[in-house]
């Protein structure tokens, strides 16, 4: 396997930003209640994760040590206002649903985290590339624990149902469902997919 | 190093301007096209539409038809849910039977009181649909002394949802009484206009106190 698989493939499996790594539980738990929503946040995050790692990787070597956290934090922020803005325009009935975590998404320890941890240290290209494999880890995450709950709660899949809602349990859809589904995720992620 | 943050920052903001500039029209329109097409739903056939009235907070379309005779408003209206904000478009005919409603925006529990959204509007089950139903202004759950059914586990999102019903029919009818305009509805109406001047008072205090002890004892007569 070479270096740039194992880049893209490290944030699905190994070092997973949702079962390995737990970062950004808040957006986890709140945002998915329904398939489609954890989806869409998801590649929310994606995007921004990919443009701020190939910014913050572009200017590594202009970016003083002093103050690479506050010049991190401004590329992240203006990143997630331009999704914010692209949603609200395109897409205003996902907007709708997730418009309170989009913002969020600047203080998701993830965006950060691989700023941080990644890019400042890394090339363009695998920059984007760590981009796009823990966005992709993080959406796959999301729309799993999505789907899960949509279906036990509302009887659901990405808004087509499967049986009737009457009989779906609701405490899947509220925040409790949360915690129980990312629990048992993540410890079949630690038992299966890890090793 | 203060030079390299700055720099950063001002790439940072022409980006966003840049964007802002390039969505603001989408988004506006949108955001108007939402509005109308919520309206047109909830109002009765109509020809034409007059512009906004703003009354309270509230915002009054009145529609009529090809004769400029009144057939009916819808109204914006909001209240604070049990997650938030709720907006609401009611529309009410000319008798004032509420014709349709639309939820614009609401942020109640998933799966309970998010059902604002169709359960009010189900005309299978009467004891919980109030499309049809002749507006008064006291519209409460049963557990309040009311005749509509709230929805399971989520009473407070349908107090919180009556409660906006409510004050959007204070706010059509306040006003029909206080600028007159009661002219342009029909003779029954006209009629009662003087109960709904008392009416309106007594709704002005606040739609809050009607939805949080409502008491049905309480009625002009």
């Amino acid at each position: 396997m070479n270096n740039s698989t194992k880049t893209l493939l490290n944030g699905i499996f190994k070092e997973n930003p949702t079962f390995a790594l737990v970062l950004g539980m808040c957006p986890t738990l709140a945002t998915t209640t329904s398939a489609v929503n954890g989806m869409s946040m998801g590649l929310a995050t994606m995007f921004v994760l990919v443009c701020s790692n190939v910014v913050i990787s572009l200017l590594k070597n202009l970016i003083p040590d002093k103050v690479r956290i506050p010049a991190f934090i401004v590329v992240i922020a203006t990143f997630v206002t331009i999704v914010e803005m692209l949603m609200k325009a395109y897409t205003p009935a996902i907007y709708d649903v997730l418009g309170l975590f989009i913002p969020l998404i600047v203080v998701n320890c993830i965006v950060l985290g691989r700023a941080e941890a990644f890019a400042a240290k890394n090339s363009v290209g695998m920059s984007a590339l760590d981009g796009i494999g823990m966005g992709l880890g993080f959406t796959l995450s999301l729309t799993v624990i999505g789907i899960i709950r949509e279906l036990l709660g509302t009887g659901a899949c990405f808004g087509l149902n499967i049986y009737p809602d009457n009989y779906g349990m609701l405490l899947f859809v509220l925040a409790p469902g949360a915690f129980i589904v990312l629990g048992l995720l993540m410890g079949l992620f630690q038992k299966y997919v890890k090793k | 190093m203060m030079l390299s943050l700055t720099c950063i920052t001002i790439v940072a903001g022409a980006a966003l301007a840049g964007v802002n500039m390039l969505t603001e029209a989408t988004i506006a329109a949108q955001k108007e096209a939402q509005k109308q097409a919520a309206i047109s739903a909830v109002l009765p056939a109509h020809a034409r539409i007059a512009d906004a009235e703003q009354t309270d907070g509230m915002t009054i379309y009145r529609a009529y038809d090809a004769d400029e005779q009144f057939v009916g408003a819808a109204v914006q209206t909001e209240t604070n849910g049990f997650g938030g904000k709720i907006k609401l478009m009611v529309g009410f005919d000319a008798d004032n039977k509420i014709v349709n409603y639309a939820v614009l925006e609401q942020t109640e529990t998933p799966g309970l009181g998010t059902h604002i959204v169709e359960w009010f509007k189900n005309e299978d089950k009467p004891t919980q649909n109030i499309l049809g139903r002749k507006a008064d202004g006291k519209m409460t759950v049963s557990k309040d002394g009311g005749d509509v059914d709230a929805i399971t586990a989520a009473t407070i999102s349908s107090r919180a949802f009556l409660a906006a019903v409510n004050a959007a029919y204070a706010a059509l009818h306040g006003h029909d009484a206080y600028t007159g305009a009661s002219k342009q509805l029909p003779a029954p109406e006209a009629v009662e206009a003087e109960d709904a001047e008392i009416l309106s008072e007594e709704q002005a205090e606040g739609a809050e106190a009607v939805e949080a002890d409502a008491n049905p004892n309480v009625s002009p007569e």
